[in-house]
């Protein structure tokens, strides 16, 4: 080996070398239970520093109900509240309608989001809750195994479609997320994803972003995050990275749906 | 200070008292006979008139039960109302808030069933409420109001109740108490406050632990470990919290077991023996769960018969059977389908059933 | 113009092996061991340091917070 690479680690060290990245204390050092390349790490881990550096961890409660991230209360180090499935944006009003003052936010996949949770996630949309909602869409059913999503795409396989899915019989894929947008009780409407620095890093602001508009009292703050599922996709993770940029993308666009006017 | 006395009806009780005993939140869905509780509310405004109380009209009782989880996990004092379709809809949430131990109130104005049924008052949901209608194993503290005082009175007490044990806490009242009008006296005005309980969240602060609301323990020994620390406190709410009224059961030879509606005909069923000579009393249980079945057992060698009242097929009846262990007959008359019966032919039918001439 | 000069230090143990950084990487810097971690994971390690600018490309996407990034900062 040419280098040592602790002799060199030192010497950068001696350099004044300093730390430009590490994990944020609103992560607890629970490892996270999600498989090998899941997109939910870096969902969570980027909505943990934005409640660190708004400095708001201690008016903040989170809510995640169930799915992959039912237990995301292990690895946030907030307050928070496990929900029924589908029922978290009820819950996040109970939390936020008593609790006006505090930060709210749900963390919520495509099958609680945009099935078994559709009427509670238009009506608190449509009633402009002022919440951030976090939406995590990989298209599949990650937690039960792999069964098909609302958002699952035409001819996709799953284990509940395993001929793949076919409109005149599974219905299409649902993007809900753009329908909310219609909605006026939405302020801010927009899709992201984790995969690439770069989107990590528009991803970041545009959850700042819902954080901030809280503040406002202007509607709900939708950010949808499109991610993989390598294991439910049968996929290693840079193969289910490289199969998302060619198959969900242009399903599901990423970008702002809904920014709010300047004034 | 005067005493302050108001007619009102049932439900507008249920809702008044909630303003008054500092209630901080009310989610619910219309459905009657018990939509005045939300109506009430609403003209009360008290969110912006009297207390800050939230008012919120949700998009289902599924929703509604939801929104009282969530207030409810930030120590708020959270109540939603529903009659028996609805509340079958809310049973998922309801088993949550068992399983992650949070205090809330629901109401129950039941009507007859099964299905869609009808509007009328019924019992019939006895079973769902006392047994734990939803998932797993849990029980409510379950308040059976018979007047119109005690459908107002219930509410403080089961808040109050449901805080103590953190526990939910149902009253499970009828069609007829609800719609029905009579005089109540008013309690003061008790200010809103949220304390610190250690369990609630509200915001991790740099000097604690994060706290998390859940009902999830995907290990088997961890799980075992919660259900028996929930089955410890269903002991000592045993232990503590039974509550039931006698009337003239000093010397009766048949005792009548009845909670809310048919409990008032019951006490007519007693003026009508008693002038036939057939002494006959009654136990009102006010608290179905915690079932008030040791005094049920101490009272059932002095008796020769125990009819339950009820507005439905006979459901409290196995309650009263497990409590009095055959050493007495137990029977059951009632009507279903939203009628109550009248205290004459409650009267007859006892008569028939026990054999006396 | 002197080169950015950084370091990643990672977190073995808490590592899955997705190669997400490998992958993520501008510069070449990180490869996969041969060995396995406790949990029986490859993980990245610098192959090549000299490489490495701290730009945390690598930190951003891994889905497992497993890297902490070092670097040196650039004199005005």
């Amino acid at each position: 080996m040419a280098v040592d690479i602790e002799q060199y680690k030192k010497d950068l060290l001696a350099q004044g070398a300093e730390v430009v990245f590490s994990k944020t204390k609103n992560l607890t050092d629970t490892p996270f239970s999600y498989c090998g390349g899941c997109g939910h790490g870096v969902a969570h881990r980027l909505i943990m520093e934005v409640i660190e550096e708004m400095g708001i961890t201690a008016d903040t409660i989170g809510v995640a109900p169930v799915g992959c991230a039912v237990i995301a209360y292990e690895f946030w180090n907030i307050d928070a509240v496990q929900a029924a499935h589908g029922r978290a944006t009820a819950v996040a009003t109970g939390i936020k309608r008593t609790n006006p003052e505090k930060f709210v936010f749900s963390y919520q996949g495509d099958g609680d989001l945009a099935a078994i949770g559709t009427a509670e996630t238009v009506h608190t949309c449509n009633r402009g809750e002022n919440i951030a909602i976090f939406f995590i869409n990989n298209g599949i059913y990650g937690m039960t195994g792999g069964q098909m999503a609302p958002t699952s795409l035409i001819g996709m396989r799953s284990s509940t479609a395993p001929y793949g899915r076919q409109h005149d019989v599974h219905g299409y894929p649902l993007s809900l997320t753009n329908l909310l947008a219609e909605l006026p009780g939405t302020y801010y409407v927009t899709r992201q994803a984790v995969e690439t620095a770069a989107h990590v890093r528009t991803c970041k602001k545009a959850i700042r972003q819902a954080f901030e508009n809280q503040k406002l009292n202007k509607g709900v703050s939708l950010v949808e995050i499109v991610t993989n599922c390598n294991s439910g996709w049968k996929m290693t993770a840079p193969q289910a990275n490289k199969w998302m940029k060619e198959n969900m993308f242009p399903q599901y666009p990423l970008g702002d749906i809904k920014v709010p006017k300047t004034e | 200070m005067a005493e302050e006395i108001q007619l009102l009806k049932g439900n507008e009780a249920i809702a008044e008292a909630a303003i008054r005993c500092g209630a901080d939140a009310y989610f619910g869905y219309p459905i009657t006979p018990q939509s005045e509780i939300i109506e009430y509310l609403a003209q009360e405004d008290p969110y912006n008139k009297r207390t800050g109380m939230v008012v919120l009209q949700a998009e289902s009782e599924v929703a509604a039960i939801n929104m009282v989880y969530g207030a409810a996990s930030t120590g708020k004092k959270a109540m939603t109302s529903s009659s028996s379709p609805g509340m079958s809809l809310k049973q998922e949430g309801i088993s949550y808030l068992a399983g992650a131990e949070l205090p809330c109130l629901i109401v129950n104005v039941a009507r007859g069933g099964p299905g869609l049924g009808t509007i009328q008052p019924s019992q019939a949901d006895y079973f769902q409420t006392v047994k734990g209608g939803g998932h797993g194993d849990y029980n409510m503290i379950v308040l059976a109001p018979y007047t119109v005082q005690e459908q107002y009175d219930f509410v403080k007490l089961g808040f109050d109740l449901a805080f103590k044990y953190s526990n939910p806490v149902m009253i499970l009242s009828d069609g007829a108490i609800g719609q029905m009008m009579e005089k109540v006296t008013l309690s003061a005005q008790v200010p809103r406050e949220t304390k610190d309980y250690g369990w609630n969240v509200l915001g991790k602060s740099e000097n604690r632990e994060r706290r998390y609301i859940t009902s999830l323990y995907l290990q088997s020994e961890v799980m075992e470990q919660k259900n028996l620390k929930i089955q410890a406190k269903y002991a000592e709410i045993r232990k503590n919290e039974i509550r039931y009224e006698e009337i003239q059961t000093d010397d009766a030879d048949y005792i009548l077991v009845a909670y809310g509606i048919s409990a008032r005909i019951a006490r007519k069923v007693i003026r009508l023996a008693r002038a036939e000579g057939i002494k006959v009393g009654m136990l009102r249980p006010i608290t179905l769960w915690p079932f008030p079945s040791a005094r049920l057992k101490e009272l059932a060698p002095k008796v020769q018969g125990m009819l339950t009242v009820e507005m439905s097929a006979g459901q409290m009846i196995e309650d009263v059977r497990l409590a009095v262990e055959g050493a007495v007959p137990v029977k059951h008359y009632g009507r279903m389908g939203g009628i109550i019966a009248s205290p004459t032919e409650v009267f007859i039918n006892f008569k028939k059933l026990f054999n006396i001439a | 113009m002197a080169k950015i000069k950084g370091f990643v230090e990672l977190n073995i143990e808490h590592c899955k092996g997705c190669e997400l950084c490998v992958d993520a990487c501008p510069f070449d810097v990180l490869e996969m061991s041969a060995q396995v971690n406790g949990k029986g994971y490859t993980y990245p390690f610098m192959k090549n340091p000299e490489q490495c600018t701290g730009c945390a490309s690598c930190a951003l996407v891994c889905p497992d917070v497993v890297i902490t990034v070092y670097k040196v900062p650039t004199k005005q």
